[in-house]
């Protein structure tokens, strides 16, 4: 074993900044949608739309951090994807060892990388297109649209939902490692020790 | 003269003193204090200080008129005076439809045929389901007809005599005119102690002492205006869900703009008037068509708020000026209707005609909010009021569209299954009955002229012709004609109240009669409360908020697919599902391991 620096100071604000701005829009979206009553409809709508500019903003650091140290290159799809299922489904609860070994060059497994791919050119651009959209409805005949705002606010909310089911799936994975908490700690240090060559 | 040279003779001393004090306040003040250099007598005047306004308004001080220095025996009489100065003041009035009781789509309203437009009116073909409508009942309807004799169809509406000018120019609040009297005030020559009302009450009108008021008219004030209009339906707010008495002097949450301690407005602010032409909405004409903001001086009416707010009312708040592609200025600034006195909503005609105990005709009250209010009166039927309520919401585009007295009914399809039926707090219709609409928006979301519209709408029972499918004219008001004995209010027979109105107004009636359910929108656009007051955005984007029912668009807050939303909620609690699972097993095989 060796401890290796697996996550960048900016991958790990990027990470949490995410987390916290998906929890915070997802909760002043749904306040927004089903009225809980936790900061009332004009708030929420402060808020959620405060939180979207700098959500955009993390993503446009995020892109440009990405393709200048082509860190992207991370999120190629590749690697044994069945095998990754198999483990959850069956291999995990016989004590096999995890399919893939994690190292500081290829820190994901075959299924990380579909998912957060699927999430990253797929989900979010669709809840930032939307939500856009959504925001900017009284300018839509300057920009030539004569579509109506139900179907946009309905995928709005559809990605929304996608978005909170996948975290709950993504935050209950972390657990999977060689302890509970060892994935959630290299979150937050950067650090994790990882199996030697 | 007579009091000018009492005021002379026995105040002069005094006078002198006030104006060196007058004078002095002059230099200080500037124009207040040039005013009261000029000390008007007015004594013995109950609303001096509306006349005091006058004389700062006007280049004119009327009480120095030769003209108006003597007896006036009636109201033309009055008019002939004034006339004599402003000569076109008649032939203007006449062309308008607080004359004609006509509106033309052409906008020529006088009374000769072969108009190019289509025309409207309470004059001509128009219905309401408050005392219905006009023929017949002349007497009544026209004591708010700025005329004097309208009594029947003989009224000669060429004769400028017959222009009633101080109705609209009265500044000393004792000019009225008499309920039943054709548009005449109670006159002096005729009733020296005054004339009873209401009928039997003991009460009476005084006569109105026309030199007093002829000297001392000026430009139309809010209670000119209120003295018809805080009326309509034959009572104080009755008829608008906006307008009543409390109107006349308001306060600010009543109307931030009337605000008698703010800004005061008078009713002509917006209603500008050119040449006694008042701007309005008329029937299906709208008010206005363009909103933006208006240069003072531009020959256009100042009704629409963007007038003076502009397009962008709300500082450093775009979202909320975004709204107003789609929602009127109204439908947030007027949080609720009838604030401070009930209005009427429910009016059932098929309830009149029961007598008490001793056969004689009984009214029934009963409190509203604080307010007591007439719930049963053997003339008129069974009411319903509102009062400080939410109104319903529409898609109005600033015209409706009127049921005329030969338009067919539909009495056959259930309210139930008129999808455009709009459905309110104050909904009394039996949903299984047909209803008629009186009047109708004829617009919809889609229509970029249309805006969410606050709304008060007068529902009711009504008389009509089962076999020509009318509406009819029932003939109420007795009068002194010859058919006075087919009166409702005398015989208490609709078959021979319906037969007389139909016959006066030359309509086709069958001689039978039926009951249907009316419905009559009144939007309301007066009693703009101040922002402070302004609704919330919860009030609609709820899910049960105010616009619950307004269909044919997607409303943030309200609108949401109920499949979609399952199946977001099913993803989520299965994600959780799937992880304990997930978890528990891995607990108990981890632990065997």
């Amino acid at each position: 074993m060796k401890r290796e620096l697996i996550y960048t100071g900016f991958e790990r604000f990027w990470h949490w900044s995410q987390a916290a701005l998906v929890i915070m829009l997802a909760l002043t979206g749904f306040e927004i949608h089903f009225g809980w009553g936790l900061w009332g409809f004009e708030t929420a709508v402060h808020l959620h739309r405060a939180l979207a500019w700098i959500f955009v903003g993390v993503i446009a650091f995020a892109i440009f951090w990405h393709v200048t140290t082509g860190a992207w290159r991370q999120y190629r799809p590749g690697g044994n994807f069945i095998a990754m299922v198999v483990y959850y489904a069956i291999g995990i609860f016989r004590k096999q060892p995890h399919p893939v070994r994690k190292t500081a060059l290829s820190k994901l497994n075959p299924l990380q990388k579909v998912s957060y791919l699927v999430l990253k050119v797929l989900v979010i651009p669709i809840q930032v297109t939307t939500g856009f959209l959504y925001y900017y409805y009284n300018q839509w005949p300057q920009l030539g649209l004569e579509w109506s705002l139900g179907p946009v606010a309905l995928a709005h909310t559809i990605g929304a939902f996608a978005l909170i089911a996948g975290m709950i799936g993504h935050v209950y994975l972390t657990t999977t490692g060689r302890t509970p908490l060892t994935n959630l700690k290299a979150m937050v240090t950067g650090w994790e020790e990882l199996e030697a060559d | 003269m007579k009091r000018k040279s009492q005021l002379r003779s026995g105040s002069m001393p005094v006078l002198l003193v006030v104006m060196v004090f007058a004078m002095a306040a002059a230099v200080g003040f500037g124009e207040a204090g040039a005013l009261a250099a000029d000390p008007p007598d007015y004594s013995g005047q109950s609303v001096s200080s509306v006349a005091g306004a006058v004389r700062g308004r006007t280049t004119a001080d009327h009480s120095q008129f030769e003209e108006l220095q003597h007896e006036f025996p009636d109201g033309p009489a009055v008019t002939a005076a004034c006339l004599s100065c402003h000569t076109e003041a008649a032939k203007q009035i006449m062309k308008t439809s607080h004359w004609t009781w006509l509106y033309s789509t052409d906008g020529d309203n006088d009374r000769s045929d072969g108009q190019a437009g289509e025309v409207f009116g309470k004059a001509h073909n128009i219905i309401n389901n408050f005392c219905i409508a006009l023929p017949s009942n002349e007497p009544r309807c026209t004591s708010c007809h700025i005329g004097y004799g309208w009594k029947d169809g003989s009224f000669d509406f060429s004769n400028e005599l017959l222009v009633d000018c101080l109705v609209c120019h009265d500044r000393t609040g004792s000019y009225k005119k008499f309920p039943t009297a054709a548009g005449h005030p109670v006159y002096e020559k005729d009733f020296p102690d005054g004339r009873e009302w209401p009928k039997g009450s003991g009460k009476t009108m005084p006569p109105v002492d026309l030199t007093k008021v002829a000297q001392n008219v000026g430009p139309a004030t809010r209670n000119n205006c209120g003295s018809c209009h805080f009326f309509g339906g034959g009572g104080e707010g009755v008829k608008h869900g906006d307008m009543d008495v409390t109107l006349a002097n308001p306060h600010r949450s009543l109307d931030v703009h009337m605000d008698v301690d703010g800004p005061n407005f008078d009713c002509t602010m917006c209603h500008t008037t050119k040449e006694h032409d008042i701007a309005g909405r008329h029937f299906e004409v709208a008010a206005y068509n363009e909103r933006q903001f208006v240069l003072r001086g531009v020959e256009t009416n100042l009704l629409a708020c963007e007038t003076c707010h502009t397009n962008n009312p709300h500082p450093d708040h775009a979202k909320l000026n975004d709204h107003a592609d789609k929602v009127s200025c109204q439908a947030c600034h007027i949080p609720t209707m009838a604030r401070e006195k009930a209005t009427k909503m429910w009016w059932d005609w098929s309830k009149a005609g029961t007598r008490n105990e001793q056969g004689k005709a009984f009214a029934k009250k009963v409190d509203v909010k604080g307010e007591q209010v007439m719930s049963y009166h053997t003339k008129k039927g069974e009411f319903i009021w509102a009062k400080d309520a939410v109104p319903e919401y529409i898609w109005y585009n600033g015209t409706l569209k009127n049921q005329k007295y030969t338009d067919k009914v539909d009495d056959v399809t259930p309210a139930s299954e008129k999808c455009d039926h709009p459905h309110g707090h104050f909904d009394y219709l039996d949903e299984s009955k047909p209803v008629v609409y009186i009047n109708r928006v004829h617009t919809d979301h889609n229509d970029p002229a249309a805006r969410i519209w606050p709304a008060k709408t007068h529902r009711g029972i009504q008389p009509y012709d089962p076999v020509n499918k009318t509406l009819v004219v029932p003939k109420l008001f007795p009068g002194d004609g010859p058919d006075k004995q087919e009166a409702y209010w005398k015989s208490y027979d609709w078959g021979r109240s319906i037969q007389a109105g139909m016959d006066y107004a030359g309509l086709e009636y069958s001689g039978e009669y039926g009951w249907i359910q009316t419905e009559m929108i009144w939007p309301l656009k007066h009693m703009v409360a101040p922002k402070e007051d302004a609704l919330s955005c919860r009030d609609c984007h709820a899910r049960d908020g105010r616009l619950a029912a307004l269909g044919g668009f997607y409303l943030p807050g309200r609108d949401y697919s109920a499949l979609l939303d399952w199946l977001g909620i099913i993803m989520i609690l299965g994600a959780v599902a799937g992880a304990v699972i997930h978890g528990l097993a891995r607990a108990i095989f981890g632990r065997k391991g």
